[in-house]
């Protein structure tokens, strides 16, 4: 009953959990459910969808359908791990900046500005090209350069709190750093926490599909981006074999739209959406709700 | 107070410069193979050319000699010489620029043209079919990979639209007319520029109806309400002007992934500008290419934020005081 509600309630953030839940199972269980193996060929080269494939096979003659599952593994997987490493990132540096505030403060925020400036895709390939790709790579140039968002969003929270009475008391009272920040802070900021890593999941497979896309994947491992990538390099696109290039692409689409609405819900439940006054790096005078003005 | 501003924003752009430009140079010392000779690693050069090149960039000192040589070199506009077709970079370089940027601008004004009006009606008719639709179809179009979208765009428009290349190479044989050029160059930017502004439709969508929503909610709107004024006077005349000055702002922030954007488009449409540059760079792993369009890519973003915080500053006189 009371879940029946929470989705009535939520339509939106049912919505979302359900997309993410439905790829993540199937990419979990890929071994088990996947109706061929993608390490070879299961029918003839570029046929449609039929009875036997039901997305038909690619260039190789492998099936569609059980490489998308297989492809959703490493997908999923660089996503999480990179959102992961961003938001522990982006919350340390939050937290340390809207904590200790003054020089903490103006010097993160510092290196928080100028990430947000530079451009990251050409610093990616950059970095990608030079180390050489392999998954772990993939995943620590991700999720080292996606963590600004939360560190500005953590930061104006931590900010906030760090404001309330009962911080103060505590602090006047002798609790120390560690024990504030443990005991006040971090519980309060846990489901912002959360938000952010859903929503640095989607930017994170985005950045994935991208890399693989300029041929910076990772060469052993099937993943989405690659299959559009393939699909892309066997000229499967001007010959009109769609059924090469929809379903790794939609499959994308999904699960950044399942995590964008996920996100975004539990985002406004913590009422520290990332607001667009909030976003504005330089200056900016229109207060976000919750922010305790400068003195 | 301003003027403080103006001097600070100045340092921090300059300050940005210059660490971009030393990792650039740091970044590229780390490459595989002989890291100090990278530079000069052009196959089949001729010993004259690799003796000079060390030369010019110092490739035989210490690394503080080098980078302060690559700062020399660069202040002359010498980015080295590409691995691929021993030209210098920064003359392969120029004539790509050339080719980017109109089609990325055209497919930027669109975007976020397309993106702010959909966003204030979205905002303006808030809750009602109208906005549900706006959001979730921006979150759906933001959602999908831009070079999917391309890919996806030439699957639909192949034979009706030119999908690669940036003009017909057999027109300029025809000898057919101005016309007939502009034509034809404008015809093979639809689809890239297409695909580059459905995804700033959907992030400036989203941004200018929160930002609005949020504007909507003032006082003075209330105001001009009380007064009596049309819907559409408060809306365009007294909300919309405010609710857009944050959306400047995220501009200046987007431009970094506009040029991401870019590289990708080009890639797909097989356009002949930076990115794909980058791409050829990335696959020939060409490197002094591939440096030289971090470089200009990077103060391109760095100069062009710089400057939407100018007019922002010109805009909104709250800024700085």
């Amino acid at each position: 009953m009371k879940a029946l509600r929470l989705i009535r309630r939520h339509p939106a953030a049912t919505a979302g959990a359900a997309l993410l839940l439905v790829f993540a199972l199937a990419a979990a269980l890929a071994p088990l459910l996947a109706p061929y193996p993608v390490d070879r060929r299961s029918g003839p080269a570029d046929a449609p969808p039929s009875g036997a494939h039901l997305l038909g096979t690619d260039d190789g003659g492998v099936d569609v359908l059980s490489l998308v599952m297989h492809g959703g593994r490493v997908s999923l997987l660089v996503g999480l791990c990179a959102a992961v490493t961003a938001v522990v990132i982006g919350g340390g540096v939050g937290l340390a900046a809207g904590y200790f505030g003054r020089w903490t403060d103006s010097v993160l925020m510092a290196i928080t500005d100028y990430f947000l400036v530079v451009p990251v895709v050409p610093l990616m390939i950059v970095v990608a090209a030079i180390w050489g790709s392999s998954v772990t790579h993939i995943v620590l140039i991700i999720g080292v350069l996606l963590w600004t968002t939360t560190a500005r969003t953590v930061r104006a929270q931590v900010r906030s709190i760090r404001e309330q009475v009962y911080v103060r008391r505590a602090e006047t009272i002798g609790a120390g750093h560690l024990r504030i920040i443990a005991r006040h802070v971090l519980p309060q900021i846990g489901a912002l926490l959360v938000a952010n890593t859903v929503l640095t999941i989607a930017v994170a497979i985005f950045y994935e599909t991208a890399l693989a896309f300029l041929g910076l994947g990772d060469p052993t491992a099937v993943s989405w981006g690659r299959m559009i990538q393939d699909a892309h390099r066997s000229s499967a696109i001007s010959n009109g074999y769609w059924w090469t290039i929809l379903p790794p692409g939609i499959a994308v689409t999904l699960v950044i739209f399942g995590a964008s609405l996920l996100g975004r819900a539990i985002e406004d439940g913590t009422g520290a959406g990332l607001r667009p006054s909030r976003l504005a790096v330089r200056g900016f005078r229109v207060l976000p709700r919750g922010e305790v003005p400068p003195r | 107070m301003r003027r403080r501003y103006l001097i600070k924003r100045t340092l921090v752009a300059l300050l940005t410069v210059w660490v971009a430009v030393t990792l650039n140079f740091a970044l590229f010392r780390l490459a595989p193979g002989d890291a100090v000779t990278n530079v000069s690693r052009v196959p089949n050069a001729s010993a004259e050319t690799r003796a000079a090149l060390r030369e010019e960039f110092g490739l035989d000192r210490s690394h503080w000699d080098q980078y302060t040589a690559y700062l020399g070199q660069l202040a002359h506009g010498n980015l080295g010489v590409s691995f691929a077709n021993y030209q210098p970079v920064a003359t392969n370089l120029r004539e790509a620029l050339a080719n980017t940027l109109p089609m990325v601008a055209l497919g930027t004004a669109i975007g976020i043209l397309l993106g702010v009006l959909i966003g204030i009606v979205a905002a303006w008719r808030r809750g009602s079919a109208v906005d549900s639709a706006g959001v979730l179809g921006s979150l759906l179009l933001y959602a999908m990979p831009t070079q999917w979208l391309g890919l996806v765009l030439v699957l639909l428009f192949a034979g009706t639209l030119p999908v690669g290349g940036m003009e017909d190479p057999f027109l300029a044989l025809q000898d057919t007319g101005t016309w007939a050029t502009v034509k034809d160059r404008l015809e093979h930017m639809i689809l890239p520029a297409a695909t580059l502004a459905f995804g700033l439709v959907a992030q400036f969508a989203l941004i200018t109806r929160s930002s609005m929503v949020e504007t909507l909610g003032e006082d003075y709107v209330l105001t001009a309400r009380a007064k009596g004024l049309p819907d559409r006077a408060i809306v365009w005349r007294h909300a919309a002007r405010n609710a857009l000055l944050p959306v400047t702002s995220i501009v200046a922030v987007s431009i970094g992934s506009i040029v991401g954007g870019a590289i990708l488009v080009e890639t797909v449409f097989s356009w002949p500008g930076i990115g794909t540059a980058m791409y050829q760079a990335v696959a020939d792993r060409d490197y002094p290419v591939l440096q030289g369009t971090f470089l200009l890519l990077t103060l391109g973003v760095v100069v062009m934020s710089y400057l939407v915080d100018l007019l922002q500053l010109r805009l909104d006189p709250r800024i700085g005081t």
